[in-house]
């Protein structure tokens, strides 16, 4: 009887034991993870196992991309049928604004010829075709990993499009593969433009408490403000001596999605909604090739 | 090779192959609005099937895998997937509960204490965004998908790893049903020796 007590005892304590052990190594890889730079050894042997993994993901996510694409077949499905009646609408709004928009094409490189501008746009750029492999289900972390990497001339902080849009820029660059930071993280801000036709600036970020919404903050006010729903948001691209904005002008955002004239007088914001859809990224572009200046603002 | 070790490669090459498929192809796959996750899940049955130590160790290495392959601070999904596991084996040591929907109110547990908890961290460790109701309506729905999905894994986790499984408890029941009785281990009467009648 006494055996079994023994047995027993001895069963708990190895139990708690290591229940101690394993929160008590949690508890240390968090508090050293977490104050340690991106030079550190815990965040040198991570990246060294996503990139051990990352052939691995890259094939899984291959692999079942049909079964991926059903569901979301059946998901956009659905999706659809609420979006038919608000497209329609945004449709023949944006039938005018071709038209407005053909006739400014006409006058556009005269005015350029005459101001002598230097707009280089995209075209400057070397687009990465890269795959995305990776993609965290919950809301807490705001990234996407892609299968190309300081190989392909990838670097960090190089801006990310897919879907058309901006969707982020490479956080973190491995030979094979890189993390890419959404516009819905919690740390993105990029200058951004309304083309509202007076073109009026702010700082688009991401609205805190409404994860899938951005806030275009600090608005220019140069007159009224004539932001309305509908209205395509673009990045900036400003430059002002060696200071470079990260993300080239012209790039669409979003589209403003609530303009509420109480909040644009008030606080001088107004609600976008990306125009990528984040959660459905299959492929993205890089640009590489000019950089961004190696000296970056960030937001207060 | 004795049973731990056959069990201990089979729990390994599971969490390696779940968080491979969950990061690469279920989480790019939205069912309401939501991805499923099916780590909570797999933790669970492991403690479920395998017992409370099992549980821990192999909620542990799954959330560790998850916090390396999405680059994401380490330690913060290994310590709620160690409760999950841990937590989940005591439920069965204690009470060894039969009843065949258990892993489903399990696995809704378990995905509302990830849920919850990653939210809890998060402010302890202090990220910016986001709160919201948004937020509290993802976790009640990836609770309700995880749900739906929670008594397949089950399935499919102790198809995995009951043949190595040292103390099964179907197996026990079945021992005890043929014997007429619990083994000594399991009969508190035994255990703690006759009861005197002075004390009832």
């Amino acid at each position: 009887m006494g055996e079994t007590h023994l047995v027993h005892d001895k069963q708990v304590r190895r139990r708690r034991a290591v229940l101690a052990v394993l929160v008590g190594v949690s508890l240390i890889l968090l508090t050293a993870y977490f104050g340690e730079s991106t030079n550190s050894p815990l965040h040198t042997i991570q990246r060294g196992v996503v990139e051990v993994l990352s052939p691995i993901q890259e094939g899984a996510s291959k692999a079942l991309k049909p079964v991926g694409n059903i569901a979301g077949w059946v998901s956009s499905t659905l999706h659809a049928k609420s979006q038919v009646d608000k497209l329609r609408a945004q449709v023949q709004r944006l039938d005018v604004q071709l038209a407005q928009a053909q006739q400014q094409a006409i006058e556009y490189p005269q005015l350029v010829k005459q101001v002598g501008l230097d707009n280089n746009g995209l075209g400057a750029y070397r687009l990465v075709g890269a795959h995305v492999i990776g993609q965290d289900p919950t809301l807490w972390y705001d990234q996407i990993e892609i299968d190309k990497g300081s190989q392909d001339g990838v670097q960090k902080d190089d801006p990310v499009t897919g879907d058309g849009a901006l969707v982020g820029k490479v956080s973190f660059v491995d030979p094979t593969v890189s993390e890419v930071t959404l516009i819905t993280d919690h740390t993105f801000g990029v200058a951004a433009e309304v083309q509202d036709g007076v073109g009026d600036r702010g700082v688009l970020v991401p609205a805190v408490g409404s994860p899938n919404q951005l806030l275009l903050q600090d608005l220019t006010q140069t007159g009224p403000f004539h932001e309305a729903a509908g209205q395509l948001v673009v990045t900036d691209g400003f430059s002002d001596g060696p200071l470079i904005d990260l993300y080239p002008p012209g790039v669409p955002i979003g589209i403003v999605s609530n303009a509420n004239q109480d909040t644009l007088v008030n606080s001088g914001e107004v609600q976008v909604s990306p125009v990528a859809d984040l959660r459905h990224l299959d492929d993205v572009q890089i640009l590489t090739r000019p950089h961004a200046g190696t000296e970056s603002a960030s937001l207060p | 090779m004795s049973d731990w070790v056959r069990l201990a490669v089979r729990l390994s090459a599971l969490a390696f192959v779940i968080v491979v498929l969950q990061e690469a192809a279920v989480s790019q796959v939205t069912i309401f609005g939501v991805s499923a996750d099916l780590t909570p899940l797999v933790v669970m049955s492991v403690g479920l099937l395998a017992g409370s130590m099992a549980g821990a160790l192999v909620g542990f290495g799954i959330g560790l895998l998850v916090d390396v392959v999405l680059v994401q601070t380490l330690g913060v999904t290994s310590l709620l997937y160690i409760a999950i596991g841990y937590g989940s084996g005591r439920l069965r040591e204690l009470r060894d509960p039969a009843h065949g929907l258990v892993p489903v109110a399990l696995g809704a547990a378990a995905t509302a204490f990830a849920g919850l908890g990653m939210t809890v961290i998060q402010f302890l460790l202090g990220v910016d965004a986001p709160v919201s109701l948004l937020l509290i309506q993802q976790v009640f729905v990836t609770v309700l998908v995880n749900t739906l999905l929670a008594l397949p894994v089950y399935a499919l986790v102790r198809r995995i790893i009951r043949p190595v499984l040292p103390d099964d408890p179907r197996r026990r029941r079945r021992r005890a049903y043929t014997t007429g009785g619990l083994s000594p281990l399991q009969r508190p009467s035994e255990r703690l020796g006759q009861i005197p009648r002075s004390s009832l």
